[in-house]
């Protein structure tokens, strides 16, 4: 526990720099990810400005990982080797964004939104828990 | 112009804050694998810590700037169980969500995350064409 102690402390400031993050952006409104989904119709580009500023920023950070022989806090990098585009990937991508589109909540905003106090955030957040339940205990290599 | 700037600052943190995750703890900061972790009772510190961090962001902005950003939920409450139940199984079966495979994978150039970020979408646009009767 008071080896780990860095790594928490560095978690809980991760993890409030990404919720503040959301809350800036805009992501924390269903309305607005679903407007995003919807080019066809009142179409709201602004989520693009969302992702690609995330993503410009990590891959400049990347950059400077690859010169690194380990974490500043811990031993290795535990970086996804996997290159196999295979069906539970494509099946389980597609399940999540008929579920995005559905609510218009993916699992971070819906956990930063709870702060909100909204009764609705929390029931999506509990079916989306024994979704993930469900799946890592039933169906983890049944496709 | 100036209607992006607040999307693409947000968007900036997030991405260093997913960056900084990784640097110091090595660990990818992607919202579903924290927390089927954390279900699963793995790292709980951990996973718990960066989960209650995500709460806590809201707050923190509320503190910076007096008020909640704007959250409309259009869906019903049946829809809103359907819509949860898909984001959890689907974004595990998946192997991540908007944050790993969105955020990371992209930064990445992972092969995976590509194909999850053109699957997750494209069936995202044609669910809220169809709910919104776009076409």
């Amino acid at each position: 526990m008071i080896r780990h102690l860095p790594q928490i402390a560095a978690a809980l400031l991760c993890g409030t720099l990404f919720g503040f993050g959301l809350s800036l952006s805009g992501m924390l409104d269903p309305a607005r990810v679903q407007g995003f989904l919807d080019p066809f119709g009142a179409w709201d580009p602004s989520l693009i400005f969302v992702l690609g500023g995330a993503v410009a920023i990590a891959m400049a950070g990347m950059v400077l990982v690859h010169y690194m022989a380990h974490p500043v806090l811990a031993d290795t990098f535990q970086i996804p080797t996997n290159r196999t585009i295979d069906r539970p990937l494509l099946v389980g991508s597609g399940l999540f964004g008929i579920g995005w589109g559905l609510g218009g909540f993916c699992p971070g905003p819906a956990l930063s939104a709870l702060s909100f106090g909204s009764s609705t955030v929390l029931v999506f957040v509990l079916a989306m828990l024994v979704g993930m339940i469900v799946h890592d205990r039933f169906l983890v290599g049944r496709l | 112009m100036m209607p992006y700037l607040a999307p693409l600052a947000g968007g900036m943190l997030i991405g260093l804050s997913a960056i900084l995750y990784l640097i110091l703890t090595g660990r990818i900061a992607g919202i579903s694998g924290i927390l089927g972790r954390l279900a699963e009772g793995a790292s709980p510190l951990m996973n718990g810590a960066f989960v209650s961090g995500l709460v806590l962001g809201p707050l923190v902005y509320r503190l910076m700037t007096g008020s909640f950003p704007p959250m409309t939920i259009t869906a019903s409450i049946p829809l809103v169980i359907i819509a949860g139940l898909l984001v959890g199984i689907g974004s595990r079966m998946g192997s991540g969500c908007t944050s790993g495979h969105g955020v990371l994978g992209l930064a990445r150039l992972s092969p995976r995350s590509m194909a999850a970020v053109v699957t997750f979408l494209a069936t995202g646009v044609i669910t809220v064409t169809l709910l919104r009767g776009s076409l």
